[in-house]
């Protein structure tokens, strides 16, 4: 009886004690240190951005920004666990806390960014995305219009389902989505002739294609639905680990506008330590200035990223460059002077 | 001593789910402060903008969120009636041949049984909607007189169109659930003592007039209970919808919360809509069981 009973007072306090872990409001930058390990929330289905490689790896454009984001907090690219989350439970793993941050090929949107909607914070600009159609060849179809009273495969709870629904109400045609809860569905829906198309962002498509038993019998249409900037996000309460991840971002921008990269980094730092009138390069790796300090990282985070991942260009070309699995033209995604629109607001 | 026990026990127990309580509803509290959202249903007013595949009645992107959610309740009452009377059908036919004196069909009821029971629903969905209705590609197609049409893009009968995605969980739930039934059916008959059965043989009764004026009068009491479990069963399972791309309620939600951020009200929202379905199909059940008890009493 008495050890019922202290049994349930144990069980109680410990109940107690998750209740106060929910309270703590520290930053979870502190927590994620605390801890020595990132949670970092993935999609893993997608090749080029996080795909679960055969020997258990995650690899990806998006992966590689969890590896850099570990580098600049914990200082080990490798102290990461993955989760892979669908379109619709990742902002809900933000909210309830289970990760600490979600790279996951999200777009920045008004309503996801603010308190009143999602209640997210989003750090710059990863890849400049843009929602597209994907035809077979032999079905003669060119264009949006030639898509009317037609079905279309759609991936159900993101921006995709609202920007098909606005295009095709913007030129007053009827269609009919056939929404399914993840990309795999869309794309056996679409494969299997259950829809005439599928929309998804042009590169998840040219992703999916690249899958098919022949890429060549598909064809992307012209038309871009949407732009679709995709952005890491953290939750929107939080202010210094958002701080923390948009300087990261940052700098592996910032790296490639300097032609900084992971096989020249060490030699650099040997360059700025000896030269103290290289005051911008001094500031950017940590020499002077304390900069890392003030958005509770160290000094020479910049150091430890690019170490790890190499800067932006690195990453874009290791996994969506020419001679990568998942070809896709740089365009948008240029930095700013060599036409495209990365561009790091400067470290000082 | 023994009753102080006692007091003690269900005092610990009262404290103890009282505190569990307090830390839920406290977790949440904070839970929400911390995300600065506070309940919030103004929402449900606004303009869904997203386009549904099947609506029983008129609906466009411009609608409210709210319609769009009570169009989704609709197609989910649409889905469960009718997997509700198919699976009854199938559900009864088979449980028959299961108790019935022919080996052959109640083996291979059994067979049925089995396969059905032991395989988990999502893949049997998953296989009538990729391999059973979007197998059949665009060229091939079942054509009788322009009144029957059965193609990928689902079936056309006089007029009235299927969809794949709503047969393809008509059949799905309608399978899985017959074979619980069809257990319950059995089970049901069995009860009755097998001292009915040899009395309306020796009346000169055929065995299937037998079966039906005296067997199951006597089983329906046993079956009725068991039976409104599994419709229960089926309306929950009904959300499985989700994985063959069909708009029921709980993928509308699911699109709902994404766009809106309202996490915790569409909860609330979807755990309303189920129990009131829910308590239509017990009340319905608790019903038609007190009609049979009512009758049996003065018969």
């Amino acid at each position: 009886m008495r050890r019922l009973f202290s049994a349930m007072v144990v069980l109680a306090t410990l109940l107690a004690g998750c209740a106060t872990t929910t309270q703590d409001n520290s930053s979870r930058l502190k927590r994620i240190k605390n801890r020595n390990e990132l949670i970092c929330g993935v999609s893993g289905k997608i090749p080029g951005f996080s795909f679960l490689k055969s020997d258990g790896s995650y690899q990806g454009l998006d992966v590689d920004i969890c590896k850099a984001f570990a580098a600049a907090i914990i200082g080990d690219s490798e102290k990461i666990q993955y989760r892979p989350l669908t379109a619709a439970e990742r902002f809900t793993a933000i909210k309830t806390g289970e990760i600490d941050l979600l790279s996951r090929n999200t777009t920045f949107t008004l309503s996801r960014d603010s308190l009143g909607g999602n209640g997210l914070t989003f750090a710059p600009v990863v890849f400049h995305d843009g929602q597209g159609l994907m035809v077979k060849k032999e079905s003669n179809i060119n264009s949006l219009n030639d898509l009317a009273n037609k079905f279309i495969c759609v991936g159900s709870g993101t921006t995709t389902e609202q920007n098909i629904n606005d295009a095709f109400e913007s030129i007053s045609l009827p269609y009919t989505p056939i929404k399914y809860q993840d990309l795999n569905q869309v794309v056996a829906g679409y494969l299997q002739g259950r829809c005439s198309a599928m929309t998804s962002d042009r590169s998840q498509l040219a992703a999916a294609r690249s899958g098919f038993k022949n890429p060549k019998e598909h064809i992307i249409l012209d038309d871009v639905l949407s732009k679709e900037p995709l952005a890491p996000a953290s939750d929107g309460q939080d202010q210094q680990l958002a701080d923390a991840m948009r300087w990261i971002v940052f700098s592996l921008i910032s790296a490639e506008e300097q032609g900084i990269t992971k096989s020249n980094i060490d030699e650099k730092v040997q360059i700025a330590k000896n030269n103290p009138q290289l005051k911008p390069l001094r500031r950017f790796l940590g020499i002077d200035g304390g900069l890392g300090e003030k958005i509770g990282l160290s000094n020479d985070f910049v150091v430890k990223v690019i170490r790890s991942t190499g800067n932006y260009g690195e990453i874009y070309e290791r996994h969506l460059g020419q001679n990568s699995e998942v070809p896709i033209p740089r365009g948008l995604n240029e930095l700013h002077n060599k036409g495209g629109v990365h561009i790091s607001p400067p470290f000082n | 001593m023994k009753t102080n026990q006692k007091i003690l026990l269900q005092f610990g127990i009262c404290i103890f789910l009282f505190i569990l309580i307090g830390i839920l509803i406290n977790n949440l509290t904070i839970n929400l402060l911390r995300t600065g959202l506070g309940f919030n249903f103004s929402w449900l007013f606004k303009p869904a903008s997203f386009a549904l595949a099947e609506h029983p009645l008129p609906y466009t992107s411009s609608d409210s969120y709210a319609w769009a959610l009570f169009i989704g309740w609709l197609n989910s009452l649409k889905v469960i009636v009718s997997s509700l009377i198919l699976a009854t059908f199938l559900g009864t036919l088979i449980g028959f041949a299961r108790t019935g004196k022919n080996s052959l069909l109640g083996l291979i009821s059994a067979g049925y049984i089995t396969v059905i029971r032991q395989t988990p629903l999502l893949l049997q969905l998953m296989f009538w909607y990729f391999v059973g209705f979007l197998g059949l590609k665009d060229n091939m197609f079942i054509q009788i007189k322009n009144i029957f049409n059965l193609s990928n893009q689902g079936i056309e009968f006089s007029g009235l169109t299927f969809s794949s995605e709503f047969l393809a969980l008509l059949i799905g739930l309608s399978i899985f659930t017959s074979a619980y039934i069809a257990e319950v059916i059995r089970g049901g008959i069995l009860s009755v003592p097998r001292g009915q059965w040899e009395a309306f043989r020796s009346l000169g009764l055929s065995e299937s007039k037998g079966l039906i004026r005296i067997i199951i009068p006597q089983a329906l009491p046993a079956i009725i209970p068991g039976l409104t479990s599994q419709y229960l069963n089926l309306a929950k399972n009904s959300t499985l919808a989700i994985a063959v791309g069909y708009s029921d309620i709980y993928a509308i939600n699911d699109t709902i919360t994404n766009q809106t951020g309202r996490a915790i009200e569409c909860f609330i929202i979807l755990l309303f809509s189920f129990l009131l379905l829910n308590l239509l199909i017990t009340n319905t059940m608790e019903i038609i069981n007190r009609l049979i008890l009512k009758s049996q009493k003065y018969s």
